[in-house]
């Protein structure tokens, strides 16, 4: 099976004096789910950051569909995350853009036609509830609605790889089962591998996923 | 609303630019149509024992135009007192040579004073009469209003840099966030500031036209061309080419580069 993420003697860090990440290894098949848990200031969130590349790797490699992040160019970095969705715990999203305008920006980079553009951003507002609020902004929705506008738009333009930054932190029951739902949908119909970094998986998963598990700054497998 | 507000701050103080832009060229062509009457009006007068001839006094001075003899008929006439026809004519010959020497632009002291030098260097040349007194407090005059309305255009010019680059860093507060989220999903740089860009262009338009109507209608107003021909110039207010391109032009500059700073100060979130 495909490697999509390839991590040796990983370390990271943000300044010199402390390393969050000490010579990890690890490996992700492509396709698959993973979960990735851990204490508070662990290092979860460090690590998801290092593989959409918003932190260069202190000493290793880290490989992530064939880029090799340690020094990348600002151009392959911009390759790579054209190819990434990621969903974040505070949404990012575009304040003075519709929620329209914020799914449909991942499509504008990626250089899609108007016409499928706006037929990906319909059917997306459809699997996420939202087809009503296409025209608010985002301050006008709810947090567990700003956060299906954030997941419809790490889908939108069928990523190989979702990165999701506890997707469900602070969401209502019908927000989270919605988003579990919909990360669990692209990895079983679409095949697109999911990496979700969490406190609490949830009981009822319907993906066989891996765990990783954080603990002073090694990563290793819980079986 | 949230949109004119917007675009407003940044077209105020652009305005004011071209404001203090165009306010100087007003007074630099003022300046300059005032001196072109003083020079037709001023002279020198040159007295010589020989008659002289034009081109001995233009290769004198290159800031010399040209010279005219001045008929000694009205002197004459002041002392005829019963003299006789003969000694009228005898007196017409012993008088010395006198001649008007106008200059091709109002000179500065120092020029009216390297002409009077060249122009004695001639040895038929007895005297120069450069009316130097007046012409000093005239030319002082003149450049003082100049520099003190410069002055004044330099001032609004750097008040409103400033408050340009305050605008800097409000846009920057402003677009940084979304310029990082388009990062975060692979945007080039070029795409990330595009909005910037396009907002900067537009706001640089709706200023020249502004700025284009504003001086279009001063240079119309009944009461500006009073003003001008109370004190005896006509000028170019705003020429609606040459002015209104200059004008778009330095607006178009200076908001591209505030786009520009604003892009380059970019820093990726992490």
């Amino acid at each position: 099976m495909d490697k999509v993420i390839i991590a040796s003697n990983l370390s990271l860090s943000y300044s010199n004096d402390e390393t969050i990440i000490n010579k990890a290894n690890f490996s992700v098949d492509s396709g698959s789910f993973i979960f990735i848990t851990g204490a508070s200031g662990s290092g979860k969130s460090t690590l998801l950051k290092s593989l959409y590349g918003a932190l260069s790797p202190k000493e290793g490699s880290l490989i992530v569909g064939g880029v090799e992040l340690r020094n990348v160019s600002g151009s392959k970095l911009n390759f790579l995350r054209r190819h990434i969705g990621i969903v974040f715990q505070d949404y990012k999203l575009v304040k003075e853009w519709t929620i329209e305008k914020n799914i449909m920006l991942p499509l504008i980079i990626n250089g899609y036609e108007k016409g499928v553009t706006q037929n990906q951003v319909d059917s997306l507002l459809k699997h996420v509830r939202l087809k009503h609020q296409a025209g608010k902004y985002p301050q006008e929705l709810s947090g567990g609605e700003q956060q299906r506008v954030a997941m419809a738009r790490a889908l939108s333009h069928n990523p190989i790889l979702i990165l999701a930054d506890e997707p469900t932190g602070n969401l209502d029951d019908y927000s989270s089962q919605l988003i579990w739902n919909l990360l669990e949908g692209a990895n079983t119909q679409l095949k697109t591998t999911v990496i979700v970094v969490t406190h609490h998986i949830p009981e009822a998963m319907g993906v066989a996923y891996k765990h990783f598990h954080i603990e002073f700054g090694s990563i290793h497998e819980v079986n | 609303m949230k949109s004119i507000r917007n675009h407003l701050s940044l077209v105020i103080a652009l305005l004011s630019i071209l404001f203090s832009i165009q306010i100087f060229n007003i007074v630099d062509r003022s300046v300059m149509a005032y001196k072109k009457n003083l020079s037709t009006n001023y002279s020198l007068v040159v007295v010589s024992n020989m008659t002289l001839n034009n081109k001995e006094i233009a290769d004198a001075d290159s800031n010399i135009d040209s010279m005219t003899e001045l008929s000694p008929d009205n002197v004459i006439q002041r002392l005829n007192t019963g003299m006789s026809t003969k000694n009228m004519e005898l007196l017409k010959h012993t008088l010395p040579k006198f001649y008007k020497v106008k200059l091709k632009h109002y000179p500065s002291p120092g020029e009216i004073e390297s002409v009077t030098k060249n122009l004695l260097q001639n040895k038929n040349i007895t005297k120069v009469e450069n009316f130097s007194q007046s012409h000093d407090t005239t030319y002082k005059l003149l450049l003082l209003f100049k520099n003190v309305v410069s002055l004044f255009a330099v001032s609004i010019f750097v008040i409103t840099t400033l408050l340009i680059f305050k605008e800097l860093r409000i846009w920057q507060f402003k677009h940084s966030e979304r310029m990082s989220i388009m990062a975060l999903f692979g945007a080039p740089t070029w795409l990330r500031s595009a909005v910037l860009f396009r907002l900067a262009i537009v706001d640089a338009l709706i200023t020249s036209v502004i700025a284009f109507a504003l001086f279009t209608y001063t240079a119309a107003s009944p009461w500006v061309l009073k003003q001008f021909s109370d004190i005896g110039i006509s000028i170019v207010i705003f020429d609606p080419i040459y002015d209104f391109l200059m004008l778009a032009g330095v607006a178009m500059f200076l908001s591209i580069l505030l786009a520009t700073l604003i892009v380059l100060g970019h820093k990726e979130e992490v």
